[in-house]
Parts: structure tokens; C-alpha cells; sequence
């Protein structure tokens, strides 16, 4: 008992083939998409690689440029053999391959919703490389002379303006550590000498943040410094003032940009899975209803197509007795071996 | 004597009006990319229309859509011109429609051409704009409270960031504009009072600049502040110190980019003026040939094909005597008198 059978005859074959061709140029077009998305992503991760963690890990956009890469291919192969099909010895040609083909096509998309999922839930673990990456590149802002971390204050002073956020969580994270560095600080000084000997550490620290946390959007000019104290500034209320410096913590405002990324192209790659097992299934259908000629000398007879031969528990139970048939087939072997060896 | 003549066999007619037909589809397209480009640079020009005083500038976007547009029209035309050339039945229609064309189309190209022109010569006006808006934005950069420039210090904080520059032709600039509003100084402490004192017009002077202008690339944190006063700051010199705040103007700076947008736009616009100009000495050689041909039973024969019927100078003259009869016409009436009493007395 076929399943979903249709029946077709040479006008109607024609067409599902040029249609199926038309819909393969989407896919590649798909698969380019695809590969371009997983390479913009790389790139947005390096470009930020600084602040993450070292082991932050490119396996997502990795992985995305080489099911792009995959899907136009087999796309490409599929639209070639659409368009052979119009022709029937062409066809002949590709007729071996077929099946296995559309095995392959199968176990692809079942790659590519596996790739969707993915990018939905690879957000969690990218939470950790931020949080991590972003409080050792908040201890490095003042290392602009050591090899190696010299452009982190830049690369923090430019996200920080870029994403309008400051510090980790919230601002207080830069009243935690010490970020002016010691060549720039007068150690003849008293306020110096009190601050270091005010903590454990020996570190200067200060109710102060970079330039880079101020908001343009702020009516008054920016408050950097003392911004616990109320009255080292006129008419300032460190409890109410809200505008003065951003109040968004950089791993919310990172993750929130990375995880909508990630959302997009994992509704982009459902998109091109629906896709693809639309073509897949119109290559079915071209291939049964070419193989099933009710007269195989007259190409115009009319022919049935269908999506698998039998029902689906048929197929099921079929290949599973496949299996255990190319299983049993060593042992098998062996059984045969034992009697010869005891009958001599 | 005929501008340019060209002999055109019946083969080369054909092959001219193929080629015509293909090069009006480019051009077509070079005249979309050549609007496109105009609301790239109207765009980009509106973005900062806030730190700009005049509008003059904006001719040149204008300038180059209305030809982009413009130049679709005259390429479609061509197109179908071409097209029906070769049909001797179909090509008649377009006698009287050819002449004036091209007189509309040789003045949309040359309005290319001008445009170009003007991208360069318009660099002076765009910075006296930039320099006067400049100056109001730094002005009113305190005046957040006050509508219709409450966002001005938005605007030119965002500016010198995006830009990388402070003030209009430094950040001295700053140090001489009150750039704190009255709202945030307490007018009881010394300091303040004294800053106060200090000028003609009581205004609050400080040689500070906005955290604006501070540059990222600095190796140590932004020095605001007393930027004159060398021993205010442990370790720092202001006569050396260079990557501590942005050390180019605003104006200059954006001169700079609007310059170099326009330079670029107008190496295109001038490639797109080589196309359509192919374009329309392409048509011309095809009318002439093709008008030969017309009445002959054999249409197989060779044509000649020209630019201008007459010379340069004749044709100008052809166009301009119509055009000086009116401006002048006591000469022209006076010289007939000159020539009538001449006659006579020879």
C-alpha cells in the first residue's frame, strides 16, 4: 500500500520537474544564506573574542558555514537531476543513485533541525564565557602596557560606547577593581597613600568609572568621579539620577545581542529545513513517477508516484529486517564454519 | 561641412543598432545607480542637517536624482528607438520626436557633468555651513533645558565620538564657551564665583572639554579636566600629550568625509556620463544613417552617418541668430540700412 500516491501523466510529470528545479535555485540560494550567517557569526564572535572567555567555542558558526556549504551542493546535484529528468535517457543515467541520494537528503535535514536547536540553546553556555571573559577584561583595562593586553581598555571602551552598557553587571563592578593604572598614580600623594592602605589588596580603588559608561542622552556633563558622594557635586543624587552613566550591565547587553543572533539564524535554518523537505519530497515524487511508466517504451503513458513504497510501519519493520539480516550475515558465516569443522 | 561622417553598410547599421540597444540597458542601469547614489548623499547629508546652518549643499543630491531619473527616461527611449530603426515601415514615427530628444537629453547629460562640478566647487560653502552650525551647536551644547535645543548636546557628543574629533577646529573651542549650565554650578563657592568674575560676560569659563572628546585609544584614563594645568596631573604634559583626547576638529573632519563621499560618488557619476554619452552618438549616427536610407527602394545600401549637419560653429551660430535678433535688434536692422545706403553709392 503506497503511500500518498498520485498519479501523473507527461504534462503533469513536466511540470512537478520544473517546478522542483525552480525550487532547488531557492535552496542554493538557501544554502548560500545559510553559509553566509554562520560566517558573519564567526566573525562577530572574533571580533569580540577578547572579551570572552578563552574557551569560548566557534563549533556553532563552524558548523553552520559547512551545512551552507553541504546544502549548496546537494542542492545543485538535485536541481541537475530535475532537470535531466525531462529527458529519459539523461534520467537512466542518474537512476542508481537515486535512492541513495534521497537517503542522504533525509539524514541532512534531520542535520539541520538538529543545527536549529542547537542555536537556541547554545545561549546558556555563552552566558558563562561572558561573564567570565568581561571580569578579567575589566581587571586588564589599566594593562595598557603589557604585551598581550595592551588594546583591552580600547576594546572595552569602545563595546561599552557601542552597546551602551558599563561594567559587568551593573557600574558598582568598576568601584571593585583598579582600573588607573599605576604610572599614572603620584604615590608622594596623601589621598593615594589612603586609598591603597584603605584595602587589603594594596589596589587604588574609587568611587569611579571610565569615560566610556557616560550617556549623551544625560541634560548635565558627565559625573565620573566621587559619584557615591552627593556633595562633591551641585544638585546631584547618586539614588535618583538615572541618566548620568548607563545603567545596563555589558553581559546583559552582550548576551542580549548575541542571543538574538542566535534566535535569527535558528529561525532562519527551521526556514531552509521546510524548504529542503519540500524538495526533497518533489524529488520523490519525479523519481517514483518516472519509474513507474505503466508502458516503459512510451514516455507519455501516465504513471502513479508516491512517497514510499509501503506504509510507513512496513518500511519500518522492512528496514529494520535489513539491518539484522547484515548483522546476522557474520554470524551466519561462523554457523557454517562450526559444522564444517566438526564433521571433519 | 558634416561633423564626424562615418560610412555604415547595411551590416554595420545593424550591428550599431544591437549595440545601441544593449549599451540603453546599461546606461538604464546607470541611471538608477546614479539616483541611488543622489539619496546615498541627501541621506548622509540629512543625517548631520543639525550641525549644518544652510541647505546650499543639498543641489548636488538634487542635482543628481533628477538626472538619475531623467536618464531612465531618455534610455528607455533609445531602446525603443533603436528597436524600430531597422524596420524602414516603423522608423518614420520618430521623425519629429528625434530632434527635440536630443536637445533634452544633451542638456540632462550635461547636468551630470555639472554635478560633478559642483561636488567640488561646493566644498567652500559646505565648510562655512559646517563652521557656523559648529559653532551654535557648541554654543547651545549646555542648553538641554530649553526646547527646540534640548538635544543638542546629544547630538554633538554623539558626533565627536562617531567622528572622532572635538570642537570645530579644536578642542580649544570649548574653552571658551560656557559649556556647563547654570543649573549645575553653585554660585556660592569661590571657585565658581571667581571663574565668574573673570570675563566680560560672566560667563563660566573652564579649560575642560565633554567626555566626548576623549579617545579610547589612550593608554590612560581620559584627563577632562585643568587640561592647561600641567601639575594638576601626576606624569602629564599637555604640549606633548596627543592620545589623550581627539586632536582634529569636528570641522575639518567632517569636511573630510563629505569630501571624499562626494569624490567618489563623482568618479561613478562621471563613468555613468561616458555611458550615456556613447548612447546618444550612438542614436545619432543611427538617425543619420537610418534617415538615408528612407525613400530608397534598396534598403541595403550604404549610408553615411554624421554627428552635426553642419560645423561646431555654424550650428551654434544657426541657434544663437534667432536668440540675438531679439536681444539686438537695432544692429541687424542698422546693418541693413548700412548695406542699402552702400548700394546705391556703389
Amino acid at each position: 500500500m503506497a503511500l500518498m500516491k498520485v498519479k501523473f501523466d507527461l504534462k503533469k510529470r513536466v511540470k512537478l520537474a520544473q517546478f522542483v528545479w525552480f525550487m532547488y535555485w531557492f535552496s542554493v540560494m538557501a544554502g548560500v544564506l545559510v553559509f553566509s550567517m554562520g560566517l558573519f557569526f564567526k566573525i562577530e564572535l572574533r571580533k569580540r573574542s577578547e572579551l570572552m572567555d578563552n574557551n569560548e567555542s566557534h563549533f556553532l558558526p563552524n558548523l553552520l558555514i559547512i551545512v551552507g556549504l553541504v546544502a549548496c551542493g546537494l542542492n545543485a546535484l538535485g536541481g541537475k537531476i530535475c532537470y535531466d529528468s525531462l529527458d529519459p535517457a539523461k534520467f537512466a543515467t542518474w537512476k542508481p543513485i537515486m535512492k541513495p541520494f534521497l537517503v542522504s537528503c533525509l539524514f541532512f535535514n534531520i542535520l539541520l533541525v538538529v543545527v536549529a536547536l542547537l542555536c537556541f540553546v547554545m545561549r546558556i553556555p555563552f552566558q558563562f564565557t561572558l561573564a567570565e571573559g568581561l571580569k578579567n577584561g575589566m581587571k586588564f583595562y589599566k594593562d595598557t602596557d603589557t604585551p598581550g593586553r595592551c588594546y583591552m581598555k580600547r576594546t572595552l571602551d569602545l563595546m561599552q560606547m557601542e552597546f551602551r552598557c558599563c561594567g559587568n553587571n551593573n557600574y558598582r563592578d568598576w568601584f571593585e577593581i583598579q582600573w588607573v593604572s599605576n604610572r599614572y598614580l603620584n604615590f608622594a600623594a596623601k589621598e593615594v597613600k589612603d586609598r591603597i592602605g584603605s584595602n587589603v589588596d594594596g589596589q587604588y580603588l574609587m568611587d569611579g568609572v571610565p569615560f566610556s559608561c557616560c550617556n549623551p542622552s544625560s541634560p548635565r556633563p558627565c559625573i565620573q568621579g566621587q559619584m557615591t558622594n552627593n556633595t562633591a557635586h551641585y544638585s546631584y543624587d547618586h539614588y535618583t539620577e538615572e541618566l548620568n552613566v548607563w545603567k545596563r550591565g555589558c553581559r546583559d547587553a552582550l548576551l542580549s545581542y548575541y542571543g538574538g543572533l542566535m534566535n535569527t539564524i535558528g529561525a532562519l535554518v527551521l526556514l531552509v529545513t521546510i524548504l529542503e523537505v519540500g524538495v526533497m519530497v518533489g524529488l520523490q515524487y519525479v523519481d517514483t513517477s518516472l519509474s513507474t511508466l505503466s508502458n516503459p517504451e512510451d514516455p507519455e503513458s501516465e504513471s502513479e508516484g508516491y512517497l514510499l513504497e509501503k506504509t510507513v510501519k512496513e518500511t519500518y519493520t522492512d528496514i529494520m529486517a535489513k539491518m539484522k539480516s547484515m548483522g546476522k550475515g557474520n554470524q551466519v558465516e561462523g554457523g557454517e564454519e562450526a559444522p564444517v569443522a566438526t564433521v571433519s | 561641412m558634416v561633423l564626424m561622417k562615418m560610412k555604415f553598410p547595411a551590416e554595420k547599421r545593424v550591428r550599431l543598432a544591437q549595440g545601441l540597444w544593449l549599451l540603453s540597458w546599461t546606461a538604464t542601469m546607470a541611471g538608477a545607480l546614479t539616483f541611488c547614489l543622489g539619496c546615498l548623499l541627501k541621506t548622509e547629508l540629512r543625517r548631520r542637517a543639525e550641525v549644518m546652518d544652510n541647505t546650499e549643499i543639498h543641489c548636488v543630491p538634487h542635482t543628481l536624482m533628477v538626472v538619475g531619473i531623467a536618464s531612465l527616461g531618455i534610455n528607455y527611449f533609445a531602446g525603443r528607438i533603436c528597436q524600430d530603426a531597422l524596420d524602414p515601415g516603423r522608423f518614420p514615427r520618430w521623425k519629429g520626436f528625434l530632434n527635440p530628444y536630443f536637445k533634452v537629453s544633451l542638456f540632462f547629460t550635461s547636468l551630470m557633468l555639472l554635478a560633478v562640478i559642483m561636488s567640488y566647487a561646493m566644498k567652500g560653502s559646505l565648510e562655512a555651513s559646517l563652521k557656523i552650525g559648529l559653532k551654535n551647536g557648541i554654543r547651545f551644547y549646555k542648553d538641554t533645558d530649553t526646547p527646540g535645543r534640548c538635544f543638542q548636546k546629544q547630538t554633538i557628543d554623539r558626533l565627536q565620538m562617531e567622528f572622532q574629533c572635538c570642537g570645530n577646529t579644536d578642542f580649544r573651542d570649548w574653552f571658551e564657551v560656557q559649556w556647563i549650565s547654570n543649573r549645575y554650578l553653585d554660585f556660592s563657592t569661590k571657585e565658581v564665583k571667581d571663574r565668574i568674575k573673570s570675563n566680560v560676560d560672566g560667563r563660566y569659563l573652564v579649560d575642560s572639554v565633554p567626555f566626548s572628546c576623549c579617545n579610547p585609544s589612550s593608554p590612560r584614563p581620559c584627563i577632562q579636566d585643568q587640561l592647561t594645568n600641567n601639575s594638576a596631573h601626576y606624569n602629564y604634559e599637555h604640549q606633548t600629550e596627543e592620545l589623550n583626547i581627539f586632536v582634529h576638529g569636528c570641522r575639518e573632519t567632517l569636511v573630510k568625509y563629505y569630501m571624499g563621499l562626494m569624490n567618489t560618488i563623482g568618479a561613478v557619476v562621471l563613468s555613468v556620463f561616458l555611458v550615456q554619452g556613447s548612447v546618444l552618438v550612438s542614436l545619432r549616427y543611427l538617425q543619420t544613417s537610418m534617415e538615408a536610407v528612407a525613400g530608397q527602394e534598396n534598403a541595403e545600401i550604404e549610408t553615411e552617418g554624421y554627428l552635426l549637419e553642419k560645423s561646431v560653429k555654424e550650428t551654434v551660430m544657426e541657434y544663437l541668430d534667432p536668440v540675438l535678433k531679439i536681444i539686438m535688434p537695432n544692429q541687424v536692422a542698422s546693418s541693413d540700412e548700412g548695406a542699402e545706403a552702400g548700394n546705391p553709392a556703389s
